[in-house]
């Protein structure tokens, strides 16, 4: 059918910052932040039906700069964190910031696109992520399936944990974390760990992934040399609670067990330049997207360190179903770990891919040059994973 | 008309012609043997006159029909001539039998007569006859009773006789006895035996009998003592036993004694083989002390060997096995040479044979034997085992062979004994072991000429009169310096390899000695198929094939992804020793051992191709890690350089960057390096002035072009516009991919490399309008000298390109600087 094709959205910009939308859970709903530094830079709001397979967008202004990451509140569909740089007197700074939507952008003119492009409305500042001591914020991190009121930000070699009150409007720094050690040591990404109630937080810095404990804001593990060169994104298994999966400038992408961390259980390479994002289906943590600068976004299916290394279990329903199931099943061969796919619509880096919060099934993608393409795992698969 | 002539079938010397008519006669009755068969056919026509079916009428009427008057005239006088002359034969053979009957006549009438005269006298023969009948029954009847009574009295004569024998006898075998005359007392004895033991119910011979049995046990006591004593001589031993045997002793009582009795006497030639054997733990015995440590307590617990700590230790194997074939073996044999005749033959034809003697004794030798050869095995196992040395095989080879082949006596002495068997399987795991021993020791060599190279490489090769290296002293394989030593690159490598043939060729001569025709196990089975094919060729060449593949493969992974560890010269020239093993030496060294061993290939065997496919992904792996860690170096270069340098305020570009430099010398330095390895390699055709002309076009025209289309502000939607139409036409580039086994190909994939980390590194800085001019500068300089090493320079441009591109994009004040001055300051250098 048609409808397995790629579906290519351009940016008019340069752009390196997606994220889903994810307190959304009815519609198929990106959000994508732009790389300018001569124009005003635009998060963009891309909405993707999925019965008519059209993508409609809307533009929100953000004035503040070019925009490096982005990050959208679990609870408030309308509040999301961007990290930018910011250029004054010949300088470049990195901020961070909480920003609100204006709450009529859905509403703005949907018989019109073009307006939204004549005058975009702009987001409203909250808060910014920032005070004197801590700047250069490489990525805000949201509590996972939290109520959006803690964040985290990973600012030079400080993991800064911020309480967000009076409807995000107030930050404040409750505790933090500093990376020690010689050299400039620096956050390059990390992730919030949504098991052990929330409590873990995984960063990465040159070639190391180390685990914090946010109650104590102690390190709990480090995986030195994780990756041959810079570890570039990190990502937890959604169901196993020590899986973890890593990328980076070594074109492998690695899953390992945080409790044995000399080895990792398996790695992939089938990149050829840089992986720049990982990302594990939030459902079906078979399913692993990786994003590279060999202009390929790559899903993979990792049965065997799965969740469900087995395929999915057959309910006591589905038994009474009849025979015809059993022997269906019979003739299914257990699944190996295997590419399922490679995506080549982008003509160049990719740096981030993002699972949709809404569809499980349905992925997107940024490129550099702004094209942003939605995919949908192959539905043999997808059957093969359900049935 | 021949009836006549039958009965006088002639024996006469006649003249030929009666010999004729005899023929025809014979042949009228078909008695002729020689011609029946074919004159069946002849005579069988009625015409022929000679014939058994002759037909007149049919003649006449033939004769008439066919025939003209004057042939018939003609054939009637003919015909005339013939009868008369069967007449006149007819009537000579009648007369002569005529004659012969008239004198068989006379001869009867004379016989009548003789017979006559011998009646009469036979008459009178037999008158007297009778009359000497009648006289002789008259004397015995007159002579009977005389007889009867000599009779009676011879047979009580005889009876005294024996009886005097049995009182005598006990007398007689203590006389014996004193006398040492065992035989004759054992011989009078049996002979007494029987009548002793049926008239045992009388007192005085019941008193004989007593002491009979007393003296008879006495001298079996004094037998067996001297059985015991052992020291007699094989012949008194033998004797013993047979005596012991008449004697009614057991036979298996007496086997055993025979055997232990034996046993003593080899143990000692075991223990002597065992104290030669060194104690343990020994230095050189260590490594598989724990293997051998069971084996070893008994001879721990012998005095012998503790006394002296190595008694010993340069007694070589062959001495060993030299006299535990002279001692042990020869002795065993002697044992069961003698203790077969003595129970198992003799029995079989003596009155004991019923007794099933020889069974039991045979599975008593068997027993015997098995158990002192395990031990003799053991510790002829033990022994090889410490043949560690690798460095003479002949002297192990020539031992086991003696070894083997003394054990073909016992093999025939016992024909059903598994000790000959389990002596060929001790050489050949003698001989597998060595094979292994063989492997590990090419290994370690393996591994040693790597350490080697490893160190020439690192090196400084100042002290090898540094006339050759203008650079002087850099080490080879670091970041700066690959420049120097590479020259030195080939030389390692034809060394290197050769070194490692020369060590094969060498092994398989050693190994070789084993199917050497000459020895006497190399006709076994086993040393001409499996040792050779499975041994030698599997185990031995082609695992060390495998291993260098596979540590060269190790190379790559172990090194870590740092790449530190490994000295990159060492990845190439590893790269190129796979590849060389690939495409020659591989097949080189296995039609050498095919030739050597004369494979008969009954198991299956690992295919050259399959090793070779091997060997070449070993060197693609090699190649590809080596592009890898050198693309790294460069990189990390070229990632510093950009992530620490502040972009937004920095000067007006006056030089390039040192880092450029860098990267370019290092990128020589290794196109040399690579050179001295790998073949230059096809690149895309290009004029000789194809730098400055594609040079230009990428700078000014269409650099300018996008300069200016990118940056006009009215104009957002066309920021990349014209970059996707390029990468549109462009083929997508891999960047970590496999490359070819060439020079170009190896530089490209460097430079590729190099230049993608240097694109994404701009990405993420921000740049002033001075940080894009050094980009520029710096681009403009890369791409003055990297096109020349790599295959397609458009590749080059077009990284080059996305670099300055991507500068321009992340400018806060894109001003491009004119073509001219770069041109002017990248030439200043």
């Amino acid at each position: 059918m048609e409808d397995d094709a790629p579906v290519i959205y351009g940016l008019e910009f340069q752009a390196r910052a997606l994220t889903a939308q994810t307190a959304e859970t009815d519609a198929i709903r990106f959000l994508v932040g732009t790389q300018s530094l001569k124009f005003d830079n635009q998060i963009h709001i891309i909405d993707f039906d999925d019965e008519n397979n059209i993508i409609n967008k809307n533009v929100l202004l953000h004035q503040a700069g070019e925009i490096w990451h982005i990050g959208a509140s679990p609870a408030d569909k309308a509040v999301l964190t961007t990290c930018y740089n910011k250029t004054s007197d010949s300088r470049v700074v990195s901020c961070a910031a909480v920003w609100r939507m204006p709450c009529d952008w859905e509403t703005g003119s949907p018989e019109s696109p073009d307006d939204s492009a004549h005058n975009p409305q702009t987001l409203e500042l909250l808060c910014h992520l920032d005070d004197s001591a801590h700047s250069n914020a490489a990525c805000v991190l949201w509590e996972p399936m939290g109520d959006g009121k803690r964040v985290i930000s990973l600012a030079d070699n400080h993991a800064l944990l911020w309480d967000l009150q009076d409807s995000s409007t107030q930050a404040t720094v409750s505790s933090s974390a500093t990376l020690e050690g010689k050299g400039q040591l620096k956050f390059t990404s990390g992730k919030w760990s949504p098991h052990h109630n929330c409590s873990q937080l995984a960063t990465a810095n040159d070639t190391a992934i180390r685990g914090w404990d946010l109650r104590t804001m102690s390190q709990i593990y480090c995986i030195e040399n994780a990756h041959g060169q810079l570890v570039r994104d990190l990502d937890f298994n959604p169901n196993r609670q020590y899986y973890l999966s890593s990328c980076g400038d070594d074109c492998k992408v690695k899953f390992w067990d945080v409790r044995n961390v000399q080895e990792p259980i398996k790695t992939l390479e089938e990149h050829s330049h840089w992986v720049w994002s990982v990302r594990y289906n939030h459902s079906h943590d078979q399913l692993v997207l990786t994003a590279s600068s060999d202009s390929r976004l790559i899903l993979s299916n990792m049965v065997s360190i799965s969740s469900e290394p087995f395929g999915h279990l057959v309910d006591d329903e589905e038994l009474s179903e009849g025979e015809d199931n059993h022997q269906e099943d019979k003739g299914k061969e257990p699944l190996q770990d295997s590419v399922v796919s490679t995506y080549e619509e982008h003509e160049d880096s990719v740096y981030a891919a993002e699972w949709s919060s809404a569809d499980p099934w349905l992925f997107a993608s940024l490129s550099y040059d702004g094209r942003l393409v939605i995919n949908r795992v192959p539905r043999a698969l997808k059957y093969r994973i359900l049935l | 008309m021949d009836g006549e002539a039958d009965g006088m079938v002639s024996e006469t010397d006649e003249s030929g012609r009666k010999r004729r008519v005899h023929g025809m006669l014979k042949l009228y009755y078909g008695l002729d043997e020689e011609g029946k068969a074919a004159e069946q056919a002849k005579s069988l026509d009625p015409c022929d006159i000679n014939g058994p079916h002759f037909d007149h009428e049919v003649f006449l009427n033939k004769l008439r029909r066919e025939c003209s008057l004057a042939e018939l005239m003609d054939q009637e006088t003919c015909m005339v001539k013939q009868i008369r002359s069967l007449d006149s034969d007819m009537q000579t053979l009648v007369y002569e039998n005529y004659n012969k009957f008239i004198s068989a006549t006379d001869t009867i009438r004379k016989m009548k007569n003789d017979f006559k005269k011998m009646e009469d006298e036979m008459d009178g023969l037999s008158a007297n006859m009778a009359a000497i009948t009648e006289f002789s029954a008259c004397i015995s009847g007159t002579l009977q009773d005389q007889h009867a009574q000599i009779t009676k009295l011879s047979g009580v004569h005889t009876l005294l006789r024996k009886l005097q024998f049995l009182f005598e006898l006990p007398a007689r075998l203590n006389k014996c006895l004193e006398l040492q005359a065992y035989a004759q007392a054992v011989r009078s004895h049996r002979r007494a035996r029987c009548v002793l033991q049926q008239y045992s119910h009388l007192p005085s011979f019941k008193g004989i009998q007593d002491d009979c049995h007393a003296i008879m046990d006495k001298l079996a006591q004094e037998l067996r003592q001297k059985f015991r004593d052992g020291g007699s001589s094989a012949k008194d031993l033998s004797e013993c036993v047979e005596l012991l045997l008449q004697l009614d002793e057991p036979a298996e009582e007496l086997c055993d004694k025979f055997l232990s009795h034996a046993r003593s006497r080899l143990e000692s030639d075991l223990q002597g083989l065992e104290a030669e054997i060194r104690p343990y733990p020994s230095a050189s015995a260590v490594k598989d002390a724990s293997a051998r440590r069971l084996a070893s307590a008994s001879a721990d617990n012998t005095p012998k060997t503790s006394a002296f700590p190595s008694p010993t230790s340069n007694t070589d194997i062959l001495e060993f096995i030299d006299r535990g074939c002279n001692e042990f073996v020869s002795s065993l044999c002697l044992v069961i040479t003698s203790y077969q005749e003595l129970f198992i033959n003799r029995a079989q034809t003596g009155e004991l044979a019923s007794k099933n003697i020889p069974q039991m004794a045979n599975g008593k030798l068997n027993a015997f034997v098995d158990d002192l050869a395990a031990r003799y095995f053991s510790l002829v196992e033990r022994r090889i085992q410490e043949e560690k040395g690798v460095g003479d095989n002949s002297l192990l080879v020539r031992a086991l062979d003696r070894f083997h082949r003394r054990l073909q006596a016992v093999t025939k002495l016992l024909p059903g004994s598994a000790v000959p068997n389990q002596g060929t399987e001790i050489v050949i795991r003698a001989a597998t072991e060595r094979v292994k021993q063989y492997l590990s020791a090419l290994q370690s060599f393996y591994m040693d000429s790597l350490t080697d190279v490893r160190q020439a490489l690192a090196t400084p090769r100042l002290s090898m009169a540094g006339a050759s290296l203008a650079g002087g002293g850099a080490l080879l394989g670091g970041p700066a310096s690959g420049r120097d030593g590479p020259t030195s690159l080939p030389e390692l490598l034809s060394s290197l390899s050769a070194s490692i043939l020369n060590q094969i060729k060498s092994v398989l001569a050693s190994v070789h000695l084993f199917t050497a025709k000459d020895i006497a196990f190399s006709n076994k089975p086993y040393f001409k198929g499996e040792f050779c094919s499975q041994g030698v060729r599997e185990s031995l060449v082609v695992s060390f094939i495998k291993f260098v593949c596979q540590s060269s493969r190790q190379f790559c992974d172990s090194a870590g992804d740092k790449g530190g560890s490994t000295p990159p010269a060492l990845l190439l020239l590893l790269s190129r020793l796979c590849l060389d093993y690939e495409t020659s030496t591989i097949s080189y060294i296995l039609t050498l051992t095919d030739e050597q061993f004369l494979v008969q290939h009954h198991s299956p065997i690992t295919p050259v191709t399959t090793l070779c496919a091997e060997a070449r992904e070993a060197a693609q792996k090699l190649l590809n890690h080596y592009v890898k860690v050198q693309g790294l170096i460069i990189s990390q270069m070229l990632r510093k350089s950009v992530e620490t340098r502040d972009w937004v305020n920095t000067i007006e570009p006056r030089n390039v960057r040192a880092v450029m430099k860098r990267v370019v010398e290092d990128t020589t330095s290794i196109d040399v390096q690579v050179g001295l390895l790998y073949e230059e390699g096809v690149r895309k055709a290009h004029s000789s002035d194809s730098s400055k002309r594609t040079f230009s076009v990428y700078s000014s025209s269409r650099q300018q072009a996008r300069y200016a289309a990118s940056y006009t502000p009215s104009a957002p939607m066309d920021t990349n516009l014209l970059s996707n139409i390029h990468k549109l036409f462009s083929e997508r580039i891999d960047i970590f991919s496999s490359v070819e086994f060439n020079k170009v190909s190896v530089i490209t994939g460097i430079i590729k490399i190099s230049l993608k980390t240097f694109l994404e590194c701009v990405r993420l800085r921000t740049f002033g309008r001075f940080g894009l001019q050094q980009i520029q500068v710096d681009c403009h300089y890369l791409q003055m000298y990297l096109w020349r090493f790599v295959s397609d320079e458009n590749l080059v441009h077009f990284l080059l390109d996305e670099i300055v591109g991507s500068s321009a994009h992340r400018c806060l004040d894109p001003a491009p600087m004119e073509q001219s001055v770069i041109e002017v300051i990248c030439e200043r250098g």
